[in-house]
């Protein structure tokens, strides 16, 4: 069988430049018109400890960043001992012979040890350290036959026109890693026929920011926390050229107040964090509910609890958006699988929010949030749907802000439309706005009051039932055994899928892009001919499985619940799989 | 000449619902007067307020307005005025609501410049949790929560605080004197760039101490008194009279005003694409965006 794929690891410590040194060689491989899917293993430190990022790219799209690399960078010595033995057979490993010991007995036969001075082979063209990384770069991309005009057409993207020495020196270094890998025996001979049409490759991050841009966002408030951080950088970037202000603001409170604030005044307003910052937002949020505001809440988990696993990926925060906020308000919980749906949902969830006036929330997580992935062109050409104004101008007359219709939705307008003005409330409030809180409360006629006026609030969730993505069901007909997932496991999920399809194992995925208000007809539907179920998720306790359970009575016959930080792998799918089919 | 926007104009068919006598009165009323003398338009104006017996205040107004949670009316208020600089956005509230729970977002906000009116109606007691101690409660105050000791922790000192964080309009009133408060509050709501108005406003129900008399006996106008409201160094010594220097003086009126220092909307950069509100939706060149990606 031919390769269809290849799998680049490259490690160190934190601050050896790693990460940038990844992308660079996952930029190079979208240019050469692979699919590419990255992974990056790090610490909550910005010096020292061991990072890795596994950048893998392939002929045909790709479902997770795959497991045994073909080559390993190793930048230092952890790396060597941690990641020798993964390397796959017929690979290869690059390390600096200088400084770094490679043990031949923990290789697997076939894989090529290729010491090689990088340091002093950097240091001969430039005094920069980092300047090594390219040197191993050069000769990764030698490794696989990759076309060297791309490693160029990457440097000059990094540093422009600015600084073309830094361009030429960088060149020079590549080719010179790569004329190190001619001396030691030439390229893997993987045989990989590149398309060169270059593709796009963003993170889920990334997706989002232009989901929302593309929607017409114009406002977006966030406090900084991993891994979420990417969103504001982006926007804070990009969004002021195109109207948006982006406040970085002093805590998470702050930064869901604002918003707030701004989708009360009419523009698409968002916020973003992650687990700890979204349980400083609850209280506002639900704010939002009850004033019935417009917003959209991005919410990228990491691993909890607490301060938990800053720089590890988990999906325990379900609960926490299923949750948030004190009492009840309709609100909509939206779970992108990829990219490409993390910027159509994104620039969906805008009009929902505008639709049905109150709070859309996306979950994501570490690992769809900060991996680069191809995609993809994101069409811009998203539909806008700003939802019920009430008349501009005119004789607005005794106008009612809440008034209770049979969707729950009323009319809207924003401060500055003459003639009518009213205040909003965090307050139950009447049709009106006023108060139900204070001297009206507990009255006969205000405790009936009270109930309309939130009936009328959570009447719109039967809306959003009807406008949120329907669950699907992926896979082979007439599959022994269906998973349920949610969020990034689709990837890793399908694999696995395709992996037992081969085996003539016939399992199948069912998947929820929307987890709240919960389709329970079209679920127990699509359930119905399940024979057995496994729920696969990203947390202890099952989240997922239990909201399932609540709203539908269907319970999974097993389960796959991962909480080591570590995202969830087709392996450990297709081995959960096998032991419950028997 | 008759004026577009009288004292009635301003007036909701809402009639305050805060207990007879309360500072929070003169308050209401120096802020309409206010409104008239500035003929604010009351669709263009939001009043922005917490939770408290004060934050009821928008509800008696006729313009815009939003009652927020608890501590958040300073970042409801910034979002508005983001997202649409053309209002004239006013927040009302407590000294709980503004210096204790929301403490963060008044400094941040002052520190930003944002183009705000902050008015805090200060009574120096929690009154609508029925007579707790605030941040603003003297030593030694026993309330309900500081029932044996009396409070033993140190007041804040809004105006020192506000001084030293980028205010550029800091001013204390008294609900003694409404015809100065409300002069006070139009020239706030003039100024371009984080004013504050710390409002002394007696609670007559829980706050026995900081009665009208004990502000009626201390108060002096900082006017009179020649004060000069560009100098930073000289607004600072006025400020630490009191609470924290001693309790015989008080000083009423503008403790300082700078017009020179930019608004944060001013240095916004995506204000060069006009008021984000009135701004069409949709990207001009996607491919431009694109690019990078590619």
């Amino acid at each position: 069988m031919s390769k269809k794929d290849l799998a680049l690891r490259i490690g160190g410590a934190a601050g050896d430049g790693v990460s940038s040194t990844a992308e660079s060689f996952a930029k190079i491989s979208a240019r050469s018109g692979l699919h590419v899917w990255t992974y990056s293993s790090y610490q909550s430190v910005i010096r020292g400890g061991h990072v890795w990022t596994q950048v893998r790219g392939g002929l045909e799209p790709l479902l997770s960043h795959g497991t045994d690399p073909d080559v390993v960078v190793a930048l230092n010595q952890q790396t060597m001992d941690v990641h020798q033995g993964e390397v796959a057979e017929g690979g290869a490993i690059i390390f600096d012979s200088d400084v770094v010991k490679a043990d031949p007995a923990r290789f697997r036969p076939t894989v090529r040890l290729l010491g090689m001075p990088l340091r002093k082979i950097a240091q001969a063209i430039s005094p920069n350290a980092l300047m090594r990384n390219t040197v191993a770069l050069g000769a990764a991309v030698r490794l696989f036959d990759m076309d060297f005009r791309h490693v160029e057409s990457a440097f000059k993207d990094i540093w422009g026109d600015k600084k073309p020495e830094i361009v030429q020196e960088n060149i020079r270094a590549a080719k010179a890693g790569a004329e190190a890998v001619d001396q030691a025996g030439g390229s893997l001979g993987f045989g990989l026929t590149y398309s060169n049409s270059a593709r796009y490759l963003m993170t889920g991050n990334e997706a989002m920011a232009l989901g929302a841009l593309a929607a017409g966002v114009r406002f977006h408030a966030q406090y900084p926390m991993t891994p979420a951080s990417s969103i504001l950088h982006w926007l804070a970037a990009h969004g002021p050229q195109h109207g948006v202000v982006v406040k970085q603001a002093e805590d998470e409170l702050a930064a869901m107040n604002m918003a707030v604030g701004a989708g009360h005044a009419g523009v698409r307003a968002m916020t973003a964090t992650s687990g700890g910052g979204f349980s400083l937002m609850v209280e506002a949020i639900g704010q939002a509910g009850m004033t019935e505001t417009p917003l959209v809440a991005i919410l990228v988990q990491r691993g909890g609890p607490s301060t938990g696993l800053p720089t590890k990926t988990e999906q325990g925060d379900l609960n926490l958006a299923l949750g948030a906020g004190q009492g009840d308000w309709p609100r909509a919980i939206l779970a992108p699988r990829n990219p490409e749906e993390c910027f159509r949902l994104t620039a969906q969830a805008f009009n929902l929010a505008e639709i049905y006036q109150t709070p859309i929330i996306l979950m994501s997580d570490l690992y769809l949030g900060e991996g680069f992935r191809t995609v993809d062109k994101p069409d811009f050409n998203v539909p806008i749907v700003r939802g019920m104004m009430a008349a501009d101008g005119g004789s607005p007359g005794r106008y009612l802000r809440y008034a209770n219709t049979p969707s729950g939705v009323s009319p809207r307008v924003l401060p500055g439309m003459k003639g009518f003005e009213y205040v909003a409330a965090s307050d139950e409030h009447n049709e009106e706005g006023l108060l139900l809180s204070d001297i009206l409360a507990g009255l006969p006629e205000h405790v009936e009051e009270r109930r309309r006026m939130h009936e009328k609030r959570m009447r719109k969730l039967d809306g959003l039932r009807k406008d949120t993505p329907p669950p699907e069901l992926w896979g082979p007909k007439d599959a022994d055994l269906t998973l349920l997932s949610w969020g990034s496991t689709w990837g890793p999920a399908h694999e696995a899928i395709l992996q037992l399809e081969e085996e003539s194992v016939r399992v199948d995925s069912l998947e929820f892009p929307t987890l709240f208000p919960f389709h329970s007809d079209e679920t127990l539907a699509l359930l119905r001919g399940a024979k057995r179920t496994m729920s696969v998720e990203g947390n202890y306790t099952g989240q997922f499985a239990r909201l399932l359970r609540a709203e539908t009575g269907f319970a999974p016959t097993a389960h796959l619940h991962k909480y080591d930080g570590e995202p969830i792998t087709w392996r450990e799918i297709a081995a959960k799989a096998r032991e419950v089919l028997g | 000449m008759k004026l577009e926007f009288e004292l009635d104009t301003y007036k909701s068919e809402i009639k305050p619902t805060w207990c007879p006598g309360c500072g929070d009165y003169a308050v209401l009323n120096a802020l309409q007067h206010a409104m008239v003398e500035l003929q604010l338009e009351p669709w263009n104006t939001v009043i922005v307020s917490g939770i408290g017996c004060s934050s009821n205040l928008p509800h008696f107004l006729s313009t815009y307005g939003f009652h927020a949670i608890h501590g958040r009316a300073v970042a409801v208020a910034e979002g508005i005025k983001l997202a649409n600089p053309d209002l004239n956005v006013i927040v009302t509230g407590g000294d709980g609501d503004g210096y204790g729970i929301g403490v963060g977002h008044f400094i941040h906000a002052m520190r930003r410049n944002i183009d705000l009116t902050y008015i805090v109606m200060n009574n120096q007691i929690y009154g609508l949790t029925t007579g707790q101690a605030s941040p603003t409660s003297e030593m030694g105050m026993k309330t309900k929560s500081t029932p044996l000791e009396g409070v033993i922790e140190n007041p804040i000192d809004p105006i020192a605080v506000a001084l030293s964080t980028g205010a550029t309009f800091v001013s204390r009133t008294f609900s003694g004197d409404v015809k100065q408060m409300s002069s006070i509050v139009a020239k706030a709501i003039e100024h371009k760039g984080f004013a504050l108005v710390d409002a002394m406003s007696p609670c007559v129900t829980y706050n026995k101490v900081n009665t009208y008399d004990f502000f009626r006996k201390r108060v002096y106008d900082l006017e009179k008194e020649a004060h000069d409201p560009t100098d930073l160094k000289a607004a600072f010594m006025k400020a630490l009279e009191w609470p924290v220097m001693q309790r015989d003086r008080i000083p009423l009126g503008l403790f300082y005003r700078n017009d020179r220092v930019p608004t944060y909307e001013s240095l916004e950069p995506a204000y060069r694409k006009g008021n984000p509100v009135k701004e069409p939706l949709g990207i001009e060149d996607p491919d431009e965006l694109l690019a990078e990606f590619l």
